[in-house]
């Protein structure tokens, strides 16, 4: 049988350090929702763990005020729903975070993990796409901050360096009027990957969009941040037109591939059908806000 | 024995199952461990189709750890040009299904397995196993194994006098279908498909096995049959019965597909060989890959009526996929497709396919649902033609009592026109359906009937009185569906005492006589009318001990609410003696209590039932769902009504995942790509709304209950009921299953 080390610092210096002394044997584990499925599947094999749930600054939440907030990286889902005014901020990101896993699940899996595993069908990562999410990464060479639709590579890769831990999420603040929404479509009500994601930040003033961001998953080899389709929404009434030409950038932007999950063609047509949909929902809250 | 005023049949009892399974006791197949326990893994085929030169375990045996290496050279060979029998599987099949003898035939098929100091040391020396393969085309597909070009899997298999993918046939005929279809006013022939899909139940495969130093086996393992257990091992590993101790482990869900053995046959062999006590636990992985699943179907069914509805002509022609070896369940859509209904012309005709994916296993009510499939759609289609409600004409083509059946014997009582009249009649037919609740919305209403054939067959019981009063009732059958609360329930009403003095457990096969599986719908039927047997000779023989104590005749003693007291006042004035009281004095009035019964049963009358189902389809993303869900089937009589419940609630969520997601994706080499709960996707909680279940009581006459078998029927009318609903929400019929969100994406785009 293989040893494996197991270490929980209590600082982000040691686990940096660590991490790096161990050049690429070594994974970070966070809620390990990810981690030990793949080690159980023999997939990953790593010399050493390194649980960074000990490290204060990556389980804390923050409310920066003005609707910011910094989340740190191992926050577990169960506990980003149960905090007293983020859901009220960003309900988007919470409902994308929320629906990685089942119950059991949430009560361990981390945005930062969802991150790191680097799957074009994270949940959580289309909404911090739209949400104009940074992250802070920390690794031997210091710290720095990088858009969230940077750090994924493609199907299971970061541009993280070697050495290299998200640390935490700092989400914008931002005007009165927005709102944001995440949608995907699964086969399934429950338990299931999404085969395309949705993830859309609309800010309004007067019911005309001043600002949009829109995160597009699982139809490309990394989460999207659909420019094309964001254009298309600034500026109008969320009319027909304006989300139909929004629809079509999304259907643009997708270079999916078939799968087990899911048809090319299919695939298309539903990131034009979820950003109506997720535009939709993302409007009404912006107007309730 | 079969009225309102029964206390406990007909009762929700608390099951005996129940506490250790909710508080984990419950000791599954995986759960055994034994001193001295090794661990075994098999090696499988990375291939779909290979031939297997050879194969070297020499330096898997030389990996420290190692104990054990088992190949096909050690399990029995059943040549290929003679048949052996067990039940309706087929050794010859069976011997080269647990372990690849000349060819590797599916990607996942066994090639040898290895016994080791742990499982990680298993798994290691089986990558060192060198296996020859000489790597041949592959085909998965009905439709292409069929073809004159297909890869051949079975070179010695002809039909038509050329080697073929068809193993089998089966025909039923009766009256001439050609004069039938002359006769009609309308004819209406489509061809539908349906993906193979697994059983699905949460079990793994596993066992724990021990062969002893003077060649005794103990075999524990969870499956629908330890009689077949020990049978199959028999054959397979050369072990005398008697010899063999199956001992029956609880059950984490069966469907029919453990009714064949995997691994313990190959558990055998490695603990013969190092002497150690061996276990073996299949990965998700592996039980996708290579166990189970029902087959997939190509069928054509033609039907033709007159315009009052009366059904002039049927033909049916089903291709069912067998797997990499023969042995499809034809008889389910060749002999039930057109059972429920009195047609003077029927040619029904099925093909057994093979192709290189895991052989098929039964599943609920057998290659049925795949048959309903096709008829109850296309009886759709012709109601909707003719402008007749689906019920209606149904109920005017019931069989009837005298009417010979299909697949051959003369019906007793036909109850389908109550299941239907039962829908029918039902709120959830009346109630208004609004179709088109919002933009992209749709909403649609299905039914569709289904036959099964319900079994009895052999079944032994013991019923003792303990020392103290109390009952010990031991079964041979494994419970997958309630049949030891059952069971409980008839022996306590029938000896009036109290449920909680009977227990009821299942024996192993050295403890018991020989039961036949579980499975077909038949358990509860065979074993409620063995243990009915055995209590009323309990009940004689407490009589006689009375008699003796009182000094008066048996016969002018009964029994009643658990005492026997003098029948009338003839027979003289006495106290009642109590079940305690009589087993108190049963030694010295003439020993031991008890009885065992074994009967090869009959009378088991077929199962209907009637569906109805509403759907909702999002027009945009294709995604349908189950809104409401109603199952009418006549059960004869529910002993205990919560598992009778549970049974057709459990059938019909089969149904709805057959119908709308479930299915085995392959890639082009061949290898299955969704082996796992996420991707092979079966229906969770919150995908289905709770099934209502209509349960009609019309007792059947041959039996001391009025049992009929229940599992089955539930599983059959699903697929169409849901189909017919989607059409009618959106106007569009599909022929090819599953309605999974892309293929109703894309039905929706073509014209």
């Amino acid at each position: 049988m293989t040893d494996i080390r197991y270490l929980a610092p209590s600082t982000l210096d040691e686990a940096v350090r660590a991490f790096a002394a161990a050049s690429g044997a070594a994974r970070i584990l966070a809620g390990g929702t990810d981690l030990l499925v793949q080690m159980r599947a023999g997939i990953a094999k790593p010399g050493t763990i390194i649980d960074i749930k000990k490290i204060p600054e990556l389980t804390a939440i923050e409310d920066l005020g003005g609707g910011a907030y910094r989340i740190g990286a191992a926050v577990s889902g169960a506990v980003l729903a149960e905090h007293p005014t983020f859901r009220k901020a960003w309900p988007g990101v919470l409902e994308a975070v929320n629906l990685i896993g089942s119950k059991q699940v949430q009560g361990r899996a981390s945005p930062g993990g969802n991150l790191c595993n680097g799957s074009p069908a994270g949940d959580s990562v289309p909404a911090m796409v739209a949400a104009g999410a940074v992250v802070t990464i920390q690794g031997p060479n210091g710290r720095r901050d990088l858009p969230v639709e940077k750090v994924p590579a493609g199907p299971g890769r970061t541009t993280l360096a070697p050495g290299e831990i998200v640390v935490a999420f700092t989400l914008p603040q931002r005007p009165k009027g927005s709102g944001d929404a995440y949608l995907r479509m699964i086969p399934r009500t429950e338990m299931d990957i999404a085969v395309v994601g949705m993830g859309v930040n609309l800010t309004m003033e007067g019911g005309v969009v001043k600002a949009a961001r829109v995160g597009l998953g699982a139809v490309a080899p990394t989460v999207l941040l659909v420019e094309d389709a964001a254009k298309a929404l600034i500026g109008t009434k969320l009319d027909d037109a304006a989300l139909e030409a929004a629809a079509a950038a999304c259907r643009a932007a997708c270079k999916p591939i078939n799968d087990k999950r899911g048809t090319i063609a299919y695939r298309i047509k539903v990131a034009g059908v979820l950003l109506k949909r997720t535009a939709a929902i993302a409007a009404r809250r912006a107007g309730g806000n | 024995m079969n009225d309102m005023t029964n206390k406990w049949i007909g009762q929700r009892t608390i099951r005996p199952d129940g506490a250790d399974k909710v508080t984990g006791r419950a000791q599954y197949s995986a759960d055994f461990a034994m001193p001295g326990m090794i661990h075994a893994k098999m090696l499988r085929s990375p291939h779909a189709h290979a031939r297997i030169r050879g194969i070297d375990t020499s330096k898997a045996e030389a990996l420290p750890g190692v104990k054990a290496v088992v190949t096909a050279k050690d399990v029995v060979d059943f040549p290929l040009d003679k048949s052996v029998m067990l039940g309706i599987q087929d050794m010859r099949w069976m011997c080269r299904n647990v372990m690849a003898r000349e060819k590797a035939l599916f990607h996942g098929h066994p090639v040898a397995a290895v016994a080791a100091i742990n499982e990680e040391v298993a798994a290691a020396a089986c990558a060192l196993i060198e296996v020859d393969y000489e790597v041949l085309p592959h085909v998965i597909e009905i439709e292409d194994a069929i073809k004159p070009d297909a890869p051949i899997l079975h070179e010695w298999n002809k039909f038509e006098g050329k080697p073929s993918n068809i193993a089998g046939t089966m025909v039923l005929k009766t009256g001439d279908v050609e004069k039938g279809f002359a006769e009609a006013d309308v004819v209406i022939e489509r061809t539908f498909t349906s993906r193979p899909v697994h059983q699905g139940y949460i079990e793994p495969h596993a066992c724990t096995v021990s062969y002893a130093a003077d060649g005794r086996v103990t075999i524990w393992s969870s499956s629908q049959g330890q009689f077949m257990v020990r049978a199959m091992t028999s054959l397979l590993t050369g072990v005398p019965q008697s010899n063999i101790r199956a001992i029956p482990a609880e059950i984490g869900g069966g469907f029919g597909a453990k009714t064949i053995v995997y691994l313990e046959p190959i558990a055998v062999l490695l603990s013969k060989k190092s002497g150690r006590p061996v276990k073996m636990v299949m990965t998700r992985d592996e039980v996708q890959r290579a166990t189970g699943p029902a087959p997939g179907s190509l069928s054509t069914v033609k039907i033709g009526a007159r315009k009052d509805g009366t059904i002039v002509a049927a033909q049916g022609t089903f291709y069912l996929q067998a797997g990499a070896l023969p042995g499809s369940p034809l008889r389910g859509p060749v002999g039930c497709s057109f059972a429920a209904y009195a047609i003077p012309n029927v040619l029904s005709v099925g093909y057994d396919v093979v192709s290189n994916r895991s052989k098929v296993a039964a599943y609920r009510a057998p290659g049925a649902p795949l048959g309903a499939f096709a008829t109850e759609c296309v009886l759709d289609e012709i109601a909707e033609k003719l402008g007749l409600d689906p019920l209606e004409m149904r109920l005017k083509n019931s069989a009837k009592a005298g009417d010979k059946a299909i697949y051959g014997p003369v019906f007793g009582e036909v109850t389908f026109k109550e299941t239907v009249e039962s829908i029918l009649h039902h709120p959830h037919y009346k109630a208004p359906l609004d179709k088109n609740p919002s933009p992209g919305v749709k909403r649609g209403r299905g039914v569709a009937s289904g036959f099964w054939y319900n079994a009895g067959g052999e079944s032994s019981v013991q019923v003792n009185i303990t020392e103290d009063g109390n009952v010990v009732v031991t079964t041979g059958h494994p419970d997958v569906g309630g049949s030891r609360a059952s069971i409980a329930n008839v022996v306590a009403e029938l000896l009036g005492i109290d449920h909680s003095r009977v227990s009821v457990l299942i024996g192993d096969t050295m403890t018991i006589g020989f039961s036949n599986l579980t499975g077909g719908s038949r358990v509860t039927f065979a074993s409620a009318m063995v243990a009915t047997a055995s209590t009323e000779k309990v009940i004689g023989q407490l009589k006689e001990r009375a008699g003796k104590i009182w000094g008066i005749d048996a016969e002018a003693i009964k029994w009643e609410d658990g005492m026997a007291l003098p029948a009338g006042d003839n027979a003289g004035k006495f106290p009642p003696l109590s079940l305690k009281e009589l087993a108190a004095k049963a030694n010295e009035m003439g020993g031991p209590i008890g009885t065992q019964v074994q009967l090869n049963t009959t009378g088991a009358d077929p199962g209907f039932a009637t569906h109805c189902v509403d759907v909702e389809v999002d027009v945009d993303l294709g995604i349908v769902r189950v809104l409401r869900y109603t199952a009418a089937q006549d059960v004869g009589r529910a002993l205990h009504p919560g598992y009778v419940e549970g049974q057709i609630q459990g059938g019909v969520v089969q149904g709805i995942g057959w119908a709308l997601s479930e299915e085995y994706l392959y890639d082009k080499n061949g290898r299955v790509d969704n082996a796992s709960f996420l991707d092979y996707r079966m229906p969770v909680c919150s995908d289905v709304p709770m099934i209502d279940p209509v349960v009609i009581e019309i007792p059947n006459p041959k039996h001391p209950q009025g049992v009929r078998g229940v599992g089955e029927a539930p599983i059959v009318p699903p697929l169409a009921a849901i189909a017919n609903a989607v059409h009618d929400a959106l106007g569009k019929r599909f022929y090819a299953l599953p309605m999974s969100p892309p293929r109703v994406s894309e039905r929706l785009e073509q014209p």
